[in-house]
């Protein structure tokens, strides 16, 4: 590094990454402070930048009250439904994407490859593509307002499968010759070697799709009707438009923030499982 | 324990490549047999496919009297150590040891005693609780040892295993794992290109090139009389020179002015040979087959010397004890004694005499 730089350009940096920061975190800051204020003020144009008195009020109708008339369930529910789906979508693509990669990297079938580039070009074809056809198969299978229909159709994953099959492929092959050589099969291959060896990019994918499941919009607004099946997501949207009423603004706001938190702990937590892999594994 | 027989094993790889070459011979129980040749002469193929990790394509493999083609590696009753040790990076060095003895279903004690008796003989009993990240290239290898030690097989492979340590550690490891085999008396089959370990660790040496084997023998056969001239070049440093010749009537070979008196043989006269000359056997002042050495340069290895010259015009490389020459320019009188000639013939590559 440059250490004796002109104070300018030393200064430059910080003052391009403050601004940064200041871009990303003010609209989080108004929003907490949104969820903070009782709803008359809001209403009246009032809003401040500094936090008002009704916030466990406001928290607490959120969670477990919601509005009065656009949602009419409380946030905590919207939020197990979210997880659910989260989960459900994150957990369901590794265990499809880690299998499917093994099979085409260490096993010898006929058309492998074509299997394999099968796979890769449902990257062209995101659900908002196949939207009517997903949709219209979900309907038929009766599973129109349930955790299967809100999760299952967004599991098949290639994004996975590429990125499991680009990390075994750097698992030298000698290990598996000495699994093979040391009485392991395939399976006992997998389980004792490779998937420890994964864990690393197992956090990384796991990361990406709780937020992918998580942030979906589209597919369940199309596929849920019920109040008691809608994600938080949906939630704040159906909060901020309303027909005839105020919209509940505090409330709103406090949803908002409520609805940042599982991802942010998600990435703390697994960022330190990503980190600590980083340093530790060596293939 | 048992020996490891091949008969005429073939590997041809899809699109026509042929690796091994219909390849035959025999390792004796507890043999240590090297495989040595040049990278991409189906060594490693072989080795492989006596491991079973590389289907034959035609032929046999036995180990003892049970012929292994359709056998699954696990089942062959053999342990391979592999150029890169291959250790499972997210295990102890304990459980590294332990893992082929816990997929067989060894009870936990018995894999215990094992596993620390394995790491008493290759004392590395402080670092069983380490993972392999945390180990030197020589203690790697020490470990990767202990994995196929532990389980007492029939037969050890060994894979080039020094090649990624330095030139120190591997004299060192080089012993140890020839005393090692001694003292369990199992079967090896180590392959490397490296023909000092060729030489110093076989019992039977056997000389590989393009997918066929060149020579089977001891180690002091196959320098003492090559079959061929590539095994002639190829054991031996520096390399055996080789000068082109002719025949003559009273059965010595002439090259240029010089004259080679050889010993008895059948060879028919006028024919041209080529005369092989390893530079240790040269020696200065000799008065067997004496011929004259313009001198064109010297290189100084400590206690002996190289001197580069010319013998009918083909470089000649003559290997004698340091002082014995002083500088370029000169001519030197050298000599060689008949047994210690090779000839061969340029059409075959085949030994003559």
């Amino acid at each position: 590094m440059v250490e004796n730089r002109h104070w300018f350009f030393r200064l430059l940096p910080h003052v391009v990454l403050s601004l940064g920061v200041f871009i990303v975190a003010f609209p989080v800051y108004v929003a907490f402070v949104g969820s903070t204020l009782d709803a008359t003020t809001i209403a009246n144009g009032q809003m401040t930048l500094i936090p008002g008195g009704h916030m466990f009020e406001n928290y607490y109708r959120t969670l477990f009250v919601g509005t009065s008339g656009t949602t009419r369930q409380p946030v905590l529910a919207m939020m197990f439904n979210s997880f659910v789906m989260a989960m459900t979508i994150a957990i369901g693509k590794i265990v499809i994407s880690i299998i499917s990669a093994y099979a085409v990297v260490y096993y010898r079938f006929p058309f492998r490859m074509a299997a394999f580039w099968l796979i890769f070009v449902t990257l062209m074809l995101p659900v908002e593509v196949r939207i009517y056809p997903t949709y219209k198969i979900v309907a038929d299978l009766g599973m129109l307002d349930t955790y299967a229909g809100l999760a299952v159709p967004l599991i098949a994953s290639a994004t996975g499968t590429l990125l499991f099959r680009q990390f075994f492929m750097t698992i030298p092959d000698e290990l598996m010759e000495a699994s093979q050589i040391d009485g392991a099969g395939p399976v006992r291959f997998f389980i004792d070697t490779v998937l420890p060896l994964s864990i690393t990019t197992i956090a990384a994918l796991f990361v990406i799709q709780f937020i992918y499941g998580w942030n979906q919009y589209l597919w369940p607004l199309l596929i849920t009707t019920r109040d008691n099946m809608q994600t938080i997501v949906i939630g704040i949207k159906k909060m901020i438009v309303t027909q005839d009423a105020l919209t509940e603004w505090q409330l709103a706001m406090t949803t908002a923030v409520l609805a940042m938190l599982p991802p942010v702990a998600v990435v703390i937590l697994m960022q330190r499982l990503f980190v600590r892999g980083l340093v530790e594994t060596e293939k | 324990m048992a020996g490891v027989t091949l008969n005429t094993v073939r590997k041809t790889y899809q699109g026509g490549v042929d690796a091994v070459k219909g390849v035959s011979f025999d390792v004796p129980d507890g043999a240590f047999c090297v495989l040595v040749g040049p990278s991409g002469c189906g060594k490693s193929t072989l080795l492989r496919m006596v491991a079973g990790l590389e289907r034959i394509t035609s032929g046999d493999i036995a180990i003892g009297d049970r012929i292994v083609n359709e056998i699954e590696p696990a089942d062959r009753d053999i342990a391979m150590v592999f150029q890169n040790y291959a250790l499972y990076p997210h295990m102890s060095v304990y459980d590294n040891i332990a893992y082929g003895l816990k997929n067989r279903k060894t009870p936990k004690d018995e894999i215990d005693r094992r596993v620390r008796e394995a790491a008493k003989i290759l004392a590395i009993e402080p670092l069983l609780d380490r993972k392999p990240r945390q180990l030197s290239g020589g203690q790697r290898q020490r470990v990767a040892m202990g994995r196929a030690i532990v389980r007492k097989p029939q037969v050890f492979l060994f894979d080039e295993p020094l090649s990624n340590l330095d030139a120190k550690l591997r004299v060192q490891m080089r012993v140890e794992i020839k005393k090692l085999q001694k003292t369990f008396g199992v079967t090896a089959i180590y392959v490397t290109h490296d023909q000092v370990e060729a030489m110093t660790m076989s019992d039977i040496l056997v000389v590989m090139n393009a997918g066929e084997v060149e020579q089977i023998g001891t180690p002091t056969e196959i320098y003492r009389h090559p079959a061929t001239r590539f095994v002639a070049t190829f054991i031996g440093s520096p390399p055996m020179n080789l000068v082109p010749g002719t025949m003559q009537a009273d059965g010595s070979v002439r090259v240029g002015e010089a004259h080679f008196r050889l010993p008895p043989h059948g060879f028919v006269p006028g024919r041209t040979v080529e005369l092989g000359l390893r530079p240790e056997d040269i020696v200065i002042g000799g008065s067997d087959n004496a011929f004259d050495m313009k001198i064109e340069f010297v290189e100084e290895l400590g206690a002996t010397q190289l001197v580069y010259g010319r013998l009918d015009g083909a470089q000649l490389i003559v290997q004698v004890p340091s002082g014995s020459v002083t500088g370029a320019g000169g001519t030197v009188r050298l000599g060689i004694a008949a047994d210690r000639l090779h000839v061969f013939d340029p059409a075959t590559g085949r030994r003559a005499v």
